[in-house]
């Protein structure tokens, strides 16, 4: 398969306390891949870390190839054209993502004249055709507003339409809905949806929100404590997660369907990135958890249908899973 | 806007016109001009005579109606010294006072701002670290010990330059640089402060996540947006210049305005202290009230809304 990006080993550490603990992942052209898992997790750090935008305390290793082009060895000046031209990000809270003191339709133009060459009248009027295909109603007059004469949705919308306007090969969408009303919310993921089929560029939506992941993923990763504990195909992976994490996960929702039941929290918390269990981290808080899993920690290994997994113990249902972390170790 | 605008004056009015009524208050509550002008050993009629002339066994509520009428017709009074003019005797000051401000001021944005800035963006580092040094050092050490510590330096062990007087730009170096240390180390600090806040915002990383170049960031999205509270303090300081005038030129013998009102409070020159406690009001409500105005220019979220009732 040739991959847009490939991930290798990615780490990163604050401080000297790691945070990531070697991240391996794929984004092929045009794939939608899904990453959850709680906050802290390092969902969104894996992203930061491979665009070289973490802050310069951040010590990372590993590497961040695109189209076979490692990142983590250009120099800032190609990094700043894969910014935003080649990948691009949008983030959570997009009131106080984009600039208060620059008008919206600048920052657009900005991006345009960085990476398409545009300016001027030509720079406006294809930002202005952004805002319209995001859904800004009356982008003409509203192109020389500020930030906080926009509602949230509208302000995500802006910040979408900032991000493709230097058309790039992958979005990363970090938790773009989070700070949004439900029904806005809605809104926001329908026009992802639309928009990652009109332009052709893979996504990868950074969420806690399951339901938002199965609606516009195809794959998913589900990280714990800075790893990747399970990934696969999202319909395959949401109806059989095997992974006691994945499953806690699930378990934690109210379900609209079918009987009432009682929601089941998964116990305790996530462990403090300074005090990180020399087995499992998930170990502390799992009812499958052996004595095995305390003292080694389990590799993300293949599985059948296309699925990995890094457990020792998997949830039952699971059968045809592959026992060979013992062997492995 | 212009309700803005309109409430902005009158609470100006309003400051100028308390910072005068404690003025004259407090300088008729604290002692007396004939005594102090006159001498111990004046004859009790002659004490009398300059008594009556100016007023001053009226009650006060009544001066002080005198005062504000006189005010209003734009008369600022006689000096109690030499019967000239108070507003001349001051204004006469005013062009000494600002070729040591000026100057001043110039440096300490010239200086200060910059310093902050370069020790936001290199936090952690020891440039940063010698900033803060001296900034702390600059802001802490009072002006009439730094004013002598340099004179000591670069008068009296160098002699480089002069201690005192005022008959040459070389004259005006000690002084300015005494005004200024000061208010550098102020900006400096609140200048990086300000910039390390602004950097760790959102929008800072969604700039640079859109490839924008690094000075760019820092020069189109960070600045702008740091320019708030480095334009609030820059207001408080103009203020201050002219507090800091008062100390320096008498220091360094300049003939300013600071030094007039040294004198004239000394000897009890009501006119005069109040005519340069006027001008110093003045000055703040000026500059503050040009930092609300530029508030708007810069920051588009502190633009009043027009009533929309």
């Amino acid at each position: 398969m040739n991959n847009l990006v490939e991930i290798r080993d990615l780490r990163v550490s604050f401080d000297g306390v790691p945070v990531l603990h070697g991240i391996d992942l794929d984004v092929a052209p045009g794939e939608a891949l899904g990453l959850v898992g709680e906050s802290g997790c390092g969902k969104s750090v894996t992203w930061l870390a491979a665009l070289g935008l973490l802050p310069g305390k951040a010590d990372v290793s590993g590497s961040v190839r695109l189209r076979g082009r490692n990142l983590a060895a250009a120099r800032r000046l190609a990094l700043e054209r894969v910014r935003g031209g080649q990948i691009a990000m949008i983030f959570q809270d997009p009131s106080s993502a984009l600039n208060p003191v620059m008008r919206v339709g600048k920052q657009i133009t900005e991006v345009l004249r960085l990476h398409r060459g545009l300016v001027g009248a030509s720079a406006k009027n294809e930002a202005l055709r952004m805002m319209d295909l995001v859904g800004i109603p009356d982008a003409r007059n509203r192109f020389g507003r500020y930030i906080h004469e926009f509602s949230g949705g509208q302000a995500q919308r802006l910040m979408i339409a900032m991000a493709l306007a230097g058309e790039p090969d992958v979005l990363i969408a970090d938790e773009p809905t989070t700070a949004l009303d439900a029904t806005i919310q809605a809104q926001i993921l329908d026009l992802l949806v639309d928009l990652r089929h009109e332009m052709s560029m893979a996504t990868v939506f950074i969420s806690h929100d399951l339901a938002a992941v199965a609606q516009i993923c195809e794959r998913v990763c589900v990280m714990y404590a800075g790893k990747i504990v399970e990934e696969g195909p999202v319909r395959h992976l949401f109806d059989r997660p095997y992974h006691p994490y994945t499953r806690g996960l699930f378990d934690a929702i109210p379900s609209l369907t079918g009987p009432r039941r009682r929601l089941v929290p998964i116990p305790g918390a996530v462990p403090d990135p300074r005090y990180m269990p020399s087995g499992c981290a998930f170990a502390l808080r799992c009812d499958r958890a052996r004595d095995f899993c305390k003292q080694h920690r389990p590799e993300l290994l293949p599985q059948p249908g296309g699925r990995q997994l890094a457990c020792a113990y998997p949830v039952p249902e699971a059968r045809d899973i592959l026992h060979h972390q013992e062997e492995y170790q | 806007m212009l309700r803005f605008v309109t409430i902005r004056l009158l609470r100006a009015g309003l400051t100028v016109l308390s910072v005068m009524t404690f003025a004259f208050v407090v300088l008729r509550m604290s002692g007396d001009p004939a005594q102090v002008l006159l001498g111990p050993d004046v004859p009790q009629n002659i004490v009398q005579d300059f008594r009556d002339r100016w007023g001053l066994d009226d009650p006060i509520w009544r001066q002080y109606l005198s005062y504000l009428r006189a005010m209003l017709q734009g008369d600022f009074g006689l000096s109690m010294r030499d019967r000239s003019p108070a507003i001349d005797l001051v204004v006469e000051r005013i062009p000494a006072t600002l070729q040591l401000t000026i100057p001043a001021l110039i440096l300490q944005l010239a200086l200060g701002i910059p310093a902050g800035i370069y020790a936001a963006l290199k936090r952690g580092t020891l440039a940063d670290r010698g900033v803060i040094v001296m900034a702390i050092i600059g802001f802490t050490v009072p002006s009439f010990v730094m004013g002598l510590l340099l004179v000591l330096v670069f008068a009296v062990v160098l002699g480089a330059l002069p201690s005192g007087g005022a008959s040459s730009w070389q004259h005006a170096i000690l002084p300015v640089l005494t005004m200024s240390i000061g208010g550098i180390g102020v900006l400096a600090r609140f200048s990086r402060s300000a910039m390390i806040e602004v950097m760790g915002q959102p929008y800072i990383r969604t700039a640079s996540a859109k490839g924008v170049r690094w000075s760019d960031v820092v020069r189109k999205h960070a600045l702008p947006n740091a320019a708030v509270p480095i334009v609030t303090i820059v207001g408080f300081m103009v203020g201050s210049l002219i507090a800091g005038a008062i100390i320096v030129e008498t220091i360094f013998s300049w003939p300013g305005m600071g030094r007039l009102l040294i004198v004239s409070v000394t000897n009890r020159d009501l006119a005069v202290v109040q005519c340069i406690l006027l001008l110093v009001a003045a000055v703040m409500v000026v500059s503050n009230l040009t930092v609300d105005l530029l508030y708007g220019w810069i920051d588009p979220r502190l633009r009043q809304a027009p009533p929309t009732h």
